[in-house]
Order: C-alpha cells, then structure tokens, then sequence
C-alpha cells in the first residue's frame, strides 16, 4: 500500500493502439488512477514500444525507440499502460542492451517501475474502491503477454469482483492465444483466423454478453471475429467496465444508433 | 525426407481444410494437456524439479566434452565400441558400415528421432538393408510411407479409420476397427520380425556417463525387444542426451513422463550397459553407441545453447496452439512444433526454413510447460533477428518495419501519422464503425471485420483538453 500521505505521480504509456482506435481506454484508465489517488501525466516522448519492431528481428530500430520510450518515462515514480502486452515489451528493453551499457540500467529501472494497469491498481494500490453501474454476463479473455509475462490473472477478476452488476462465466481455455501476435495475424492469415474461430466458440459457448479482456490488440482481433461470425456479443477493454465509461459503443459497433456523430 | 519447409504456408492451408487431420488433431489438443496437469498437481515438487533439470543441463552442456568422453570410457570398458560423427553422412555411414560387417539383411528400430534426422531408413533401403520399424505408431507410417508428425507420438495425425485400412491392405486379414484387434495383427506381424533381425537400432532418451549406459523409454516394450533379440545393438543419439549419473538420470525421466504423456513413470525403462556378459542369459554380442553432432556442438556457446537442454518430451507442441491448428507434417521437416521451429533452421538452414520462428504469436504457452525452462519464444526471436540481419525478411516487411519505424523514433510525427491513420479508418468504417473490407489488410478483413477507431486519437483529444485548460 502507498503511502497515504503521498500522491504518486503516473507516466501514462498511453500504447499505439489505445490512442489510435480507443481512446476511451485511455481515458478510463486516468479516471481510474485518479479515483485511487494519483497525479496522471501523459509524456508527449513517448510513440510505441517497439514490440513490431523486436518480433520482425529489427533489434536495431527496436532498441532506438527503446532509447526514446526510456527517456520519455524517466522521471515518474510509476509507469502504467492498459496494456499487458506493451508494457510486457518496457519489461524486455533490459534484454537489448549489454550490461555494461548505461542504457541497461536505464532499462532496468524503467521495467521495475512498469505495470500494466489492473495489476497496478491491484499489485500495488491494492484499490478496492471500484464503482461501476455496469450490469451484464461477461467473460475474461486472459491475454498471452500480461498472463505469461506480467502474471495477470487474478487482478483484472478481483476488480470485475467488487462490481456488484458483474456475472463472470469463465470461458474454457481462456488462457490460450486468440491468434492475434502481431503481425502475424496478417502473415499467417489462415492460421490466425483458426485460433481465433477456436476463441469466438469458447466466447459464445459461455453465454455471456460482453467479452473483456486487458489487451486493445487482442480485443479487436476478437471483436472482428465475433462480429463477422454474426455473433451478438459486445467487447470491450476492462477498463471501460471497472471505470464506467460505456456512454460510446463497444469495439466495432456503430455510434449511430447510440445518435453520435463521429 | 523431402524437406518441405519453404512452402510451410502452403502445408498450413491444406492442414487446415483437411477433416480427418483436424479431427486427430482434436485428440491432441484435449489429451496431452490434460493429462500433464494433472500429473504435475500430483506432484507439487514439480516446479522445483523444472528448476533443476534446467540447473543441471545447464551444467551438463558446459562440460559436455567431460561427460562425453567419460561416457565413452565407461563404454569402452564393459566391451562396447563408441562413434563420433559429426554430420548425418558420416553417421549414415558408420551405422552401414556396421550392419553390413554382420552381414545384416534386416534391421529392427526403436523408435528414434535422430534416425528420422540423419535419414537413416532410406539410405539403408538403398543399400539393400531392410529396416522395420517396431513402435506401433512408426510401424504404422513405415507401411504408409510416412514420416512422424509428432516426436513422441508420431502417428497423432492419424485416425482409427486410418490405421484400419493402411493393415488391411498390407496384412491381407479382414478389415477391424477395433483397436485390440489391430493392435494383435501388428504384434503378430511384428514377432517375426524381432526375432529374425540381424541388428536393432534404438534411440536413446539419456546416456549415463558414470556408467556408459543408454536407456530409453517406451510403453510398448518395442524397444526392449529391438535391443535385446538381435546379435547387434546399435544405440544411434545426439550429443546433449548425455548425463553425469544414474542418479541424474531419474530426476529427467520425472521430467520427462509427466510432461510428455502425464504419467508418473513410463511403462518401460530400460537400460543398456555393454554387450552381452557371460553370465548374462540374453542380450547383443556387440553395442555399439553412434554419436550424432549435427550442428550441436556449433550451438554451445552460442544463442542457441539453451536448446540443447531439450529433452524431447513435446510438451511445447502439445500446447502450441499454432501446432494444435496445422500439425507436425505443415513444418515441413522431422522437428515440428516450437522446438522445431528453433531446431530445424539450425539442422537445415534458416533460408529453408525462415517461416518456421515466424510462425508463432510468441504465446508464451511453450515455455511455459517446458520442463527444462527453454525460452523458445526468445529463441524465434533469435532467428528472426538473424533473418532481418541476412536480408531474409521478405521485402514488404522489412520494408514495412522500416518505415514504420521511422515515425515511431519522430514522435510529432508518429502523431501525425496516427491522427492520418485515425481519420482515414474512421472515413471507411463509416456509420458501421467497422470495415468489411481492406486491400492493404486482406490477411485480417478476409476472415474478421477490422472495427473502426471510436473518436479522434487520444494523444489529440488531451492535448486539445489541456490547451482549453482542463
């Protein structure tokens, strides 16, 4: 627990897709980190995490925007991110430089200051004041960054647990890939759409209405899916139920019914 | 074999649309994983076990040399004759040169990956030496002109229906589909052949270097019956299965069962120390052990040294969901699966088989049941780094990431190529708020919607909101 006395200041790593396709993500979360009593600011150095770069073996590239994203983030006692998988790739930038370099305890500090947001909010907050009007069956897809390379998987349900509106019906093999990865969605465009087909099932087969999950990469890959498939269930980032921001559609859905305009 | 590799896309569509295949597949994908956790929660020591079988490679692979030659000496002195080969022809030979000074007609096999590796039956074939295959899932692919798809299990890909036509057109006896029935007809089949061998090959899963033992593991007791009938015992394995003692040996083969198939112990484990002694009722007259190098020893030392832990348990194929999709056959050579796709560019090279460590969402599920710890994921990565590096990344990717990452090291840029970017997939999502359908994405819109950006970026609307003072 921090102490109460003092506010903690939050670098928010805003990641490329929230600020791109959701920028209501993004919004949550501040609101979030500023119900559980920190100071948000969201540094202008920051662009993306480099992961496209790191997975295509562009080591070089990757460890310039690592250089970049270090520097940004210097500075705040905390960097959060809505994302398991982003903030999974601050946690590597140890790896690109030689431990000799200064940029590796840079690196360094930077990883042991990163969460992802439902892990900070629970890991180190220990926030249990979550207040959402939310009302629905969900299910919780565990995404394979956070999961396997944060530890994400009883924070984001601790926190749908406190919401009194939430049903939470596990998925079976909700800790399996939805094919996403990246580019490799794309690359391996048949393969991808078999695991994801495999995900959509589980997702239906629970009954649930909504599918949350805590990575925008993910979400979207399965929202396409669902949506291709005809399948009437809503997705959206966790964050948007834990800070009950739900005035604007779920991913993919139009806004006009809703009588937005865009 | 036919390396196939290069057109591993290719192998993946047919695999995909293929319904026997994806019906075998689903036995996989609801056996092996299942089994395993259960056997590791009947273990809670299970984790700390992991941590020293990795411990202990670790250390083995840094005095291999040592180990080796210790286990060579042991050999040597219970009566036993040691090769070392470095490339698949030199092991090809070796083993020729033996069967043939016993003047062998045919060669009974245990099941062994390495000589799927060094291509070993069709080049016996070709010299007149008749090999048979005796584990029942190999016996199987030997009459179907196969090659496993799987390391321990190489026959998953099949179904009952298979296997039931594939006798009945080679054991001319009516046609079954009972699997007692099948499994009489290949044992009956198969007696013959055990006891008219000239020579049995085997693989090995350890050697024991305190004592120059080989051992493997099998739940058929085919390999029992290989090593022990024939006049000559021919162990045929890799460098890396080394380890310094018996005692060594029993924490990898706690590893290696429950990981592999989730049981405590395999049905059969036995142990070949020398040839034959006089008061010893059975056994070979001569044994002898051909060590493979096959660009092994090149990985000590190197990025790729942790994979030398690996002890060929298939728990990272078992898991892998891309595997679970496609099949070991779409790999296109004898290593499928995550330790395939960190194996293979290393046995045939990475311009054969650059597909391969692409082909992973970096899941993470692999490494995650590895029960020596290799970091396969980081691995890939390692040959993705060298693709990039030789020029290998196809062209529109590389150029791809380039430029992207231009912007991404510009951050006023990066913005303004978001907001572009931003705007643009909103013009097309249109009232829909998702896109049917996009040329430069057909990979992801020929199988999903592409949904829409809700709203301006974010990085707009907070700059916007602080400029008016919010």
């Amino acid at each position: 627990m921090l102490d109460n006395n003092k506010q903690p200041v939050i670098g928010l790593f805003v990641t490329c897709l929230a600020d791109l396709y959701r920028p209501e993500v993004v919004f949550a979360s501040i609101k979030l980190l500023e119900a559980a009593g920190c100071r948000v600011e969201v540094p202008q150095g920051q662009t993306c995490c480099g992961q496209p770069a790191f997975n295509t073996g562009d080591f070089s590239n990757t460890a310039d925007i690592a250089r970049l994203t270090i520097t940004a983030l210097e500075g705040y006692e905390y960097v959060v991110g809505p994302s398991g998988s982003c903030i999974g790739m601050l946690h590597h930038y140890p790896e690109l430089f030689q431990p000799e370099d200064p940029w590796h305890a840079r690196a360094q500090a930077l990883k042991a200051r990163a969460f992802e947001i439902t892990s900070f909010l629970v890991d180190v907050l220990q926030f249990s004041n979550i207040k959402s009007q939310f009302k629905g069956q969900v299910t919780y897809h565990d995404s394979c960054s956070g999961l396997r390379e944060l530890g994400i998987k009883q924070q984001p349900r601790a926190l749908l647990a406190q919401i009194e509106g939430v049903e939470l019906t596990e998925m079976e093999e909700s800790e399996t890939c939805c094919g996403f990865g990246g580019t490799f969605c794309v690359k391996y465009a048949d393969i991808s759409n078999r695991m994801v087909g495999n995900k959509t099932e589980n997702v239906a087969k629970t009954g649930a209405s909504t599918l949350l999950g805590g990575d925008l990469g993910c979400l979207l890959n399965m929202a396409g899916k669902l949506q291709r498939e005809g399948k009437d269930v809503q997705v959206r980032h966790i964050v948007e139920v834990l800070a009950d921001e739900l005035s604007y559609p779920a991913l993919g859905e139009s806004a006009y019914h809703l009588g937005k305009s865009l | 074999m036919q390396i196939t590799s290069p057109q591993f896309k290719e192998n993946a569509r047919i695999a995909l649309t293929d319904v026997g295949l994806q019906k075998a597949l689903g036995n996989v994908k609801n056996g092996f994983p299942q089994k395993r956790a259960n056997a590791v929660k009947r273990l809670p020591e299970f984790d700390q076990l992991r941590d020293q079988g990795r411990d202990l490679k670790n250390h083995i692979i840094a005095n291999l040399d040592i180990y080796l030659e210790e286990f060579e000496a042991n050999v040597i002195k219970n009566g036993g004759h040691v090769h070392w080969c470095r490339t698949s022809e030199d092991a090809r030979q070796t083993i020729l040169k033996i069967c043939q000074d016993k003047g062998a007609k045919t060669v009974t096999k245990g099941k062994s990956m390495v000589t799927e590796e060094i291509n070993l039956n069709e080049y016996l074939e070709a010299n007149g030496i008749t090999p048979v295959e005796t584990d029942l899932g190999e016996y199987i692919l030997q009459l179907r002109g196969e090659h496993p798809s799987h390391i321990i299990a190489p026959a998953i890909h099949l179904n009952l229906e298979d296997v039931s036509e594939t006798f009945h057109a080679h054991h001319h006896k009516p046609k079954s589909m009972d699997p007692a029935v099948l499994m009489q007809e290949a044992r009956e089949e198969l007696r013959a052949r055990f006891v008219a061998a000239d020579v049995g090959i085997t693989g090995a899963n350890f050697l024991v270097a305190e004592t120059g033992s080989s051992i493997i593991v099998t739940n058929e007791g085919n390999g029992d019956l290989t090593q022990t009938l024939p006049k000559t015992h021919i162990v045929v394995t890799s460098i890396e299965k080394v380890v310094p003692t018996l005692e060594d040996m029993t924490l990898f083969l706690r590893l290696l069962a429950r990981s592999a198939t989730g049981q405590e112990f395999t049905v059969y484990n036995t142990l070949s120390t020398g040839p034959k002694r006089p008061e010893d009722q059975d056994g070979p007259e001569d044994y002898h052990v051909v060590l493979v190098d096959n660009g092994r020893s090149d990985m000590v030392g190197g990025e790729l040294q942790e994979m030398l832990r690996c002890i060929r348990c298939a728990a990272c194929m078992n898991h892998c969901p891309v595997y679970g999709s496609i099949g070991g056959h779409s790999y296109g050579w004898v290593y499928p699966g995550p330790m395939g796709s960190v194996l293979t560019p290393q046995m045939i090279g990475i311009e054969k088989a650059a597909l391969l460590p692409n082909a992973s969402t970096f899941c993470g599920k692999c490494e995650s049941v590895c029960p020596v710890h290799i970091p396969l994921p980081k691995l890939m990565r390692h040959w993705r780094k060298n693709e990039f590096e030789r020029h290998l990344t196809p062209k529109a990717a590389r150029w791809g990431i380039k430029t992207w990452a231009f912007f991404a090291k510009r951050p006023t840029l990066y913005r303004l190529l978001s907001q572009t970017s931003n705007r643009m997939l909103r013009l097309l999502g249109g009232k829909k708020g998702r896109i049917h359908k996009l040329p430069v994405v057909s990979g992801w819109t020929d199988h999903r919607e592409m949904p829409a950006p809700s709203s301006k970026t974010f990085m707009q609307q907070w700059n916007e909101k602080q400029k008016a003072g919010h």
